[in-house]
């Protein structure tokens, strides 16, 4: 319950982000910092999220050679420097990891 | 691709949206598909994955959206990380408005619904091209239709694949590969690059902190160290 609750919640902040500025400030301008500020945006919180997700085993920091998410990150990451391409990251990311399992397991 | 028909009946303009956004719409089912499988991994129930689709109806703060809950963050949390990374839809707001001024209700009601980064994408450009302003609304409508319409088809098939899925195969990390793939291309200037690090750091410094807090002050410190060294340029 707690749940569906959450998840309507993100609905409803996800719809006034687009249905104010679309149908009530259409008037007005936009002061330049926030436009500014909203290119960091994804930047920022989408590292964090990974950088946890990544570095943190069980609530703890796992930077040791036992965390094979930390190489398959690495190379994804080079595979996204040079291709652009979320699909052909994601796909060399999870090859490294699956290989990593099982060439150490 | 076909020109659209001179013709500037509701119709043709619905159906110029359809078209157009089609390719877009192409582009996002491998991630309807990883979202509803890595919706399970992150321990959701299948209904509650397929309809947050329907109630949020946003791709990144979907992932974002799933991984909190999964890891049982406080709904308040979970609710500001979305406001946050929805923001810009508030730019596409502002973009369109003055394309769909004087509509009833109802019609800003359902286009702010279906008011997606795909759907802003092409419409933005057709209303910069296509002098017609009664029949405007109905672009948008097309190509926000389609959109939610392969949306939501790949999110329940991704879920029913999901379930059958060992989780030994650690179908979780595509979450991180995801976020990978989206922002390491965008560093490539020094704001960007500053930002990130800064945000990875506190991220790692502050990861203890109780309700994924430390999450929040990552974020915002990644983008008050990004915003200020623009304004230093």
């Amino acid at each position: 319950m707690i749940q569906f609750l959450t998840v309507l919640g993100m609905g409803l902040v996800t719809y006034l982000t687009r249905l104010v500025p679309l149908h009530y400030l259409g008037r007005k301008q936009l002061p330049a910092w926030s436009l500014q500020t909203m290119r960091y945006i994804p930047t920022a919180v989408l590292t964090a999220i990974t950088v946890g997700e990544v570095l943190f085993r069980d609530g703890r920091l796992a930077v040791g050679i036992d965390n094979h998410r930390l190489p398959a990150a690495i190379l994804a990451g080079i595979v996204a420097w040079r291709s652009g391409n979320v699909l052909l990251t994601i796909v060399a990311g999870m090859l490294a990891f699956w290989l990593l399992q099982i060439l150490v397991a | 691709m076909t020109p659209d028909p001179p013709a500037s009946t509701s119709r043709a303009r619905f159906l110029a949206g359809v078209r157009r956004e089609l390719p877009l719409a192409l582009g996002v089912t491998p991630f309807g598909l990883i979202y509803g499988v890595l919706a399970l991994a992150a321990g959701l129930p299948p209904w509650l994955a397929v309809a947050m689709s329907s109630i949020v109806f946003a791709g990144s703060a979907q992932f974002i959206g799933v991984q909190l809950i999964g890891a049982g963050a406080p709904p308040a949390i979970v609710i500001l990380t979305t406001f946050i990374v929805n923001l810009r839809h508030a730019l596409y707001g502002f973009s369109l408005s003055p394309y769909l001024r004087a509509l009833p209700d109802r019609w800003y009601a359902l286009l702010a619904y279906l008011l997606t980064d795909e759907a802003y994408a092409v419409t933005i450009i057709d209303y910069r091209r296509e002098a017609d302003a009664i029949h405007r609304r109905w672009f948008l409508l097309g190509a926000g239709l389609t959109l939610w319409t392969v949306w939501q088809v790949s999110t329940v098939v991704g879920v029913l694949v999901g379930a059958q899925l060992p989780p030994g195969w650690a179908l979780d990390f595509t979450l991180a590969l995801t976020f990978i793939g989206l922002v390491v291309p965008t560093l490539r200037d020094r704001p960007n690059i500053a930002a990130a690090i800064s945000a990875g750091i506190i991220a790692v410094l502050a990861h203890g902190l109780p309700y994924q807090l430390g999450l929040v002050a990552a974020s915002l410190v990644g983008i008050l160290v990004g915003t200020w060294l623009e304004r230093r340029v």
